[in-house]
């Protein structure tokens, strides 16, 4: 574990693990204040609001909701400090306006705007994962945050 | 098969991945191969020519503008939106297969990158109103550089002859003949070079409908449309249909094309079907019914306008200003526009400017008019940019000065465009201006020239103050209209679907 942000972090960690975002939210404005506030608690996110503001511009030009299940809300901010990503889990599932229905596992995908190619790649690569049925259905089955954190370790950090 | 494929979208983070990824396994399972170049925020590399050249079709799901598109010209091309290629990489791939076998060739690249893939032929599972917002707007594209060259070489030559030519200088300048120009022109008089000015702005407005039906048609038909869409243009001015006549044309002449490219021949004719026949049939076909059909019953609705015009004439002046305005709006240069605007010149007989007559006021009130709807459009795209693509906030700032020189074709592209909610707008305006004119009781003695006349107007204050009144009342309709339409746009963009995506493509 590296707990230094300034060198290379990991992309998660467990506590930006949520595996029961029901708890906290029933709507993707509450699931994504959510995911930002885990950011924002572990240094990660500056300015929590900043961040809602950037998420939710980038929610309007077109619902981040995708079939199977998956709501990737992100974006590029002032007020990320590190490629992050948070994760969070509902057993009800919350819209994120997919055309076959809510989405049961939701990523929160935060980039620095200022950075451009090496440091993003990481993410790019996550994004790549995400594609592939093997990789959701073991984020749906994981039985803690710690199997979500190496499984994202081992598909996609150390590839 | 060897595919190439772009994919983008707005953050640059996240979908452009999952969509290469989408892509490149949906091929792989086909049994294909593909290269995709991601062009997100992640660094960008660019897929190497050679493979460029050697692949069979080229995928574009993007939500953002494809960078470097004329890298892909000549391809067979498929488009679609990114979430399409996450959702549906299999289908995708399966329809740039169907688009390598029929050769499909998508446009070559518009200059200055095409704005978002006007260029691209319009996808075929989009709903029919989508799909005519799509070859409306492929036409506006394509014809607003010539709205803009033309127009403001036309305000510049007015301008430069109201300062070389005094206060009659911009009627002046229109009646210098591009005969005179060649035979000698002098590089050292003003008006000389105001006249040049203004005969190549109307040498480049003469394109403007041809251009709007020709490239309807292109969008309709892809390149045998071009064709038989131009040559229906150009009729539509010889008719004076104007640029509703335009749009028309460019229906005719891009199903015609596709009908006609449908045809079953013989295999010995069909290598010259795409070059020679398609557009001899198609065009032949289209320029025929636009003399034939339409001819007759525009002279007609002109004839019964004038007569009408020449009845009212005895009665209110507002009334008669009012209508005049509204007509002035309809079709920008059209049939009833120009009923309308010829009602007022020929009113501008010597014995009526000396006298101070009636028609010197109508002339005010056609003048005025004509100027609201460029102004009005102008202002409402500065006051709600999100209302309006990327093309039609570039034409805004052009309408400006139009508008000002009574160049109404300035709103064309705007109409065009959209002419449902456009139209009415402008219309209500321009009755407006004209009514408030006729009101006010100002009078004008040019046939031409917007605020580069103004000098010659009796009572300025009241002139102005009623082109300001309609320029608002335009920009608040339009406004309010296209409001209406907002949820439209973005329906368009969410449907699973291709081709043009008006309004969205803000952030990179």
């Amino acid at each position: 574990m590296n707990d230094d942000l300034t060198t290379a972090p990991r992309l998660i960690d467990a506590t930006l693990v949520d595996l029961d975002l029901d708890a906290s939210a029933s709507d993707k404005d509450a699931a994504i204040r959510r995911l930002v506030t885990l950011a924002h608690d572990a240094g990660r996110v500056t300015d929590v609001e900043q961040m809602l503001a950037d998420v939710r511009a980038r929610e309007a030009q077109m619902p981040t909701g995708l079939e199977g299940g998956i709501g990737i809300p992100h974006a590029r901010s002032s007020a990320v400090r590190v490629p992050t990503l948070v994760f969070g889990r509902s057993t009800a599932g919350i819209d994120f306006g997919a055309e076959d229905g809510p989405a049961r596992i939701v990523f929160l995908i935060a980039a620095p705007d200022d950075g451009e190619g090496e440091h993003l790649t990481v993410l790019a690569a996550l994004a790549r994962r995400l594609v592939h049925e093997s990789f959701r259905e073991a984020l749906i089955n994981a039985g803690d945050p710690k199997d979500v954190v190496e499984l994202i370790k081992d598909e996609v950090e150390n590839r | 098969m060897k595919f190439v494929a772009v994919t983008s979208c707005p953050t640059g983070i996240a979908h452009t991945y999952m969509a290469a990824e989408a892509l490149e396994q949906a091929a792989r399972d086909a049994g294909h191969e593909i290269q995709v170049e991601t062009q997100g925020a992640g660094g960008l590399q660019e897929i190497p020519q050679a493979t460029i050249d050697a692949a069979d079709a080229v995928i574009f799901a993007a939500d953002v503008e494809v960078r470097g598109r004329d890298r892909f010209a000549g391809k067979p091309t498929v488009t679609a939106p990114v979430k399409k290629a996450i959702n549906g990489a299999a289908g995708l791939v399966a329809e740039a297969v169907e688009a390598a076998q029929s050769g499909t060739v998508s446009a070559p690249a518009a200059p200055g990158g095409g704005s978002r893939g006007l260029a691209t032929k319009v996808d075929h599972d989009a709903g029919v109103g989508t799909r005519v917002r799509q070859w409306l707007m492929t036409g506006v594209s394509y014809m607003i550089p010539f709205v803009a060259a033309g127009g403001i070489l036309i305000a510049f030559g007015f301008m430069l002859a109201r300062f070389a030519g005094g206060s009659d200088g911009a009627i002046e300048v229109t009646k210098i003949p591009i005969a005179d120009l060649i035979k000698h022109f002098d590089a050292t008089s003003g008006m000389q070079w105001a006249a040049l000015l203004f005969q190549v702005g109307v040498a480049a407005f003469g394109f403007l409908v041809p251009a709007l039906a020709g490239f309807i048609a292109f969008a309709i038909a892809d390149r045998p449309g071009i064709a038989p869409g131009f040559v229906g243009g150009a009729l539509a001015g010889t008719v004076g249909a104007g640029f509703l006549g335009g749009i028309v044309a460019g229906f005719l002449g891009g199903f015609v094309a596709l009908w006609v490219s449908r045809w079953r021949v013989p295999k010995a004719v069909s290598s010259i079907m795409p070059v020679v026949l398609i557009p001899l049939v198609a065009t032949l076909i289209t320029g025929g019914l636009m003399i034939v059909v339409l001819g007759r019953p525009l002279s007609w609705v002109t004839d019964k306008l004038t007569a009408g015009l020449d009845n009212m004439s005895g009665g209110s002046m507002i009334v008669l200003g009012v209508v005049l305005g509204l007509m002035m709006a309809f079709d920008m240069g059209g049939p009833v526009n120009k009923v309308a605007y010829t009602f007022a010149t020929t009113g501008l007989t010597a014995a009526a400017i000396a006298s101070h007559g009636t028609q010197l006021t109508v002339m005010a009130a056609v003048m005025a008019a004509g100027m609201t709807p460029p102004l009005g459009l102008a202002l409402a795209t500065v006051l709600r940019k999100d209302l309006f693509s990327e093309p039609e906030r570039e034409n805004g700032k052009a309408a400006w000065l139009l508008g000002a020189s009574f160049i109404t074709e300035g709103a064309i592209p705007f109409a065009a465009a959209d002419p449902l909610r456009v139209i009415p707008s402008i219309m209500v305006g321009s009755g407006v201006t004209g009514g408030l004119v006729a009101a006010f009781g100002s009078e004008l003695a040019a046939p031409h020239g917007g605020i580069w006349v103004t000098p010659l107007i009796n009572g300025i204050p009241g002139y102005l103050l009623a082109i300001v009144v309609g320029t608002v009342v335009t920009s608040g309709l339009v406004v309010m209209a296209k409001s209406v339409r907002r949820t439209e746009i973005l329906d368009a963009v969410d449907a699973p679907t291709g081709g043009v995506h008006a309004g969205h493509t803000v952030a990179a």
